[in-house]
């Protein structure tokens, strides 16, 4: 429709010199965006290339099959990570979840000084998460932390050393990660429940529902693709969590909070494993589009109804 | 529910509300007080405490004094670095994004609506499938272990939100305005300067404080192709903490930290709004 418009207001194949004149924009819309896109593709092809040749120190040719899945999938490191990321996954999208949610009801009560709160439960996301990796290590230390202050404070059978004990480290991070990204949740879930239609709200009220009733039937149904968006949002950042980690436990003690992104840059720049390194990040856009393809295709659907209604 | 009328359990409300706004603020609280705190009162107690002076001298060194890797000039140098791969990198990205966004939403071209998906799917795309090319492409047109490698890296990726913030705002734009443009003469610039970007103002102040929150705050691409006295800060934190392992000055490391936090925590309080809006934008794709 648009485009019929616009060609019908330049008759014709455009002059050469009509075209040289163009040349600047042309620029302006083409390089970035070809660039963007180019990179794309090619850094994705160019990584699963490399994660099929037997590459160790410099990229090599050569075909050595799924060798390298292989060797990745076998080693301890990778499936120390992988369920780790399930656990961390799981554990910190619903912990999340419940936080933002509960948040989001709390503060749509019109309670005073929403602004200020509000303020407050979204800071950390603005913060690197170096930097919330590093001061929930110091916090979480035994020697230093909470466990010390208890200690001084005369309870000395006092005991939260999750950060260096390995059954728990992995909930330290759980820990952090919702500290620092619970906010988001919240943020969304309350734009979605202001959203919801007043008339629905006093409806439910008129036929009698309490308070509790209305959040349950009428409410909180409503909020069921926000809810989808922030999980898969969520997912998307536990699986690829790498700074956080670094700071916080540097995937130890020993290798116990061990994470995929970490074992893709152990092998790439530290064991010097480019193959390898190459065949874990693969496995990690697995992972990914794992969540992401069904998340995709239930926006088509979505979408679909959406037009056809 | 939006009604006032069940009394008691208001008091719940708020009492549930403050513990849990003292929780999010609790670290900050205890970074801060500790950044006033000298290195041997923090060892004497622990990290959660109340300055029995006031150590300003812990700024002093954090900024300009101590030591990482045998260089002892604070973690000025590395804010200097990420202030110059920040700045540029949120700039460029800003303003190549906004004249895509454009030309995607409103002048349509042929091919537009496929690079468009292609450039979004950046969105996704984990930074782990990029770290091997890029370091390749880096050393062979010499920018590693370079800032302007950093702000190539940078404005390259940050194009995907860019592109995407603004076409999503744009489209909401009537196309009429453009016709009637285009029918009275103006050019592909001059709708933009005259038209486009004055409309533009909210849109770019979100894609700036994203941007720049984002690039400020990374650090695979900062550690990966950077080191020693290149790093941004992020990367000098982990340094930082890794220098001092075995003698922790806590309290000078606590000064750093907030120090390293407070251009984006600045943003995130004076443009809160905008914040919030691309936190929501960039969610929604």
């Amino acid at each position: 429709m648009t485009n019929a418009v616009l060609t019908a207001t330049r008759p014709g194949r455009p002059a050469t010199s009509d075209m040289v004149r163009r040349l600047p924009e042309y620029l302006m819309i083409w390089v970035p965006l070809l660039l963007s896109a180019a990179h794309l593709i090619s850094f994705s092809i160019w990584t699963i290339w490399i994660s099929f040749t037997p590459s160790t120190l410099v990229p090599v040719t050569g075909w050595v099959g799924l060798r390298n899945y292989n060797s990745v999938l076998a080693s301890r490191n990778w499936q120390i990570a992988f369920d780790n990321l399930l656990l961390f996954g799981i554990a910190f999208v619903l912990l999340s979840l419940i936080t933002g949610l509960v948040l989001a009801i709390l503060l749509d009560q019109r309670i005073r000084g929403e602004n200020v709160l509000r303020t407050i439960f979204l800071y950390p996301l603005a913060v690197s998460f170096v930097v919330t990796g590093t001061v929930w290590s110091w916090l979480l230390n035994p020697g230093i932390g909470i466990e010390k202050l208890v200690h001084d404070l005369g309870w000395s059978s006092f005991h939260f050393d999750w950060l260096v004990n390995r059954d728990m480290a992995i909930w330290t991070i759980v820990i952090a990660a919702i500290w620092q990204s619970s906010g988001f949740a919240m943020a969304l879930f309350l734009a979605g429940l202001r959203s919801v239609d007043a008339d629905i709200i006093r409806a439910a009220q008129i036929d009698g529902a309490g308070p509790f009733r209305t959040y349950r039937r009428v409410i909180l149904p409503t909020l069921w693709p926000i809810t989808i968006t922030v999980v898969v949002v969520q997912l998307q950042f536990a699986i690829s969590a790498f700074d956080l980690v670094r700071a916080l436990t540097n995937g130890g003690p020993g290798i116990a909070t061990q994470l995929p992104a970490l074992v893709v840059y152990d092998l790439m720049f530290q064991r010097s494993q480019l193959g390898r390194g190459a065949a874990a990040a693969v496995l990690m856009l697995l992972i990914l589009l794992a969540v992401l393809l069904p998340y995709a295709a239930w926006r088509y659907v979505q979408r679909r109804q959406a037009t056809h209604a | 529910m939006r009604d006032r009328s069940f009394a008691p359990s208001r008091i719940f409300i708020y009492l549930v509300v403050t513990l849990f706004a003292a929780a999010y603020l609790a670290p900050l609280v205890v970074v801060v007080l500790n950044s006033l705190r000298t290195n041997e009162e923090i060892a004497q107690s622990s990290m959660i405490g109340w300055p029995q002076h006031l150590a300003w001298g812990n700024y002093a060194l954090a900024w300009s004094g101590f030591c990482v890797a045998e260089t002892c000039a604070g973690i000025r140098p590395y804010m200097l670095n990420s202030a110059l791969i920040t700045i540029p990198a949120t700039v460029i990205s800003t303003l190549l994004g906004a004249v895509a966004g454009y030309a995607v939403s409103l002048w349509r071209f042929r091919g537009d609506n496929w690079i468009y998906g292609i450039v979004t799917l950046g969105l996704f795309l984990p930074q782990q499938m990029r770290l091997l090319p890029w370091t390749i492409v880096l050393r062979d047109i010499g920018l590693i272990n370079t800032l302007s490698g950093l702000v190539l890296i940078h404005t390259i990726q940050g194009l995907s939100f860019t592109v995407l913030f603004c076409r999503n705002y744009y489209v909401a734009i009537p196309h009429e305005l453009i016709r009637a443009a285009r029918i009275d003469g103006a050019g592909f610039f001059r709708i933009f300067w005259r038209i486009i970007l004055p409309l533009s103002s909210p849109i770019l102040i979100v894609t700036v404080i994203w941007q720049f929150t984002h690039i400020w705050n990374e650090f695979l691409y900062g550690v990966t192709f950077t080191t020693g006295q290149q790093q941004p800060v992020t990367a000098a934190l982990i340094a930082l903490s890794a220098a001092v392992a075995d003698i922790p000055q806590h309290g000078v490391q606590s000064a750093a930290v907030i120090i390293a936090a407070l251009p984006t925590l600045l943003i995130y309080l004076f443009g809160g709004r905008y914040f919030v809006r691309g936190l929501t934008a960039g969610a929604v794709k």
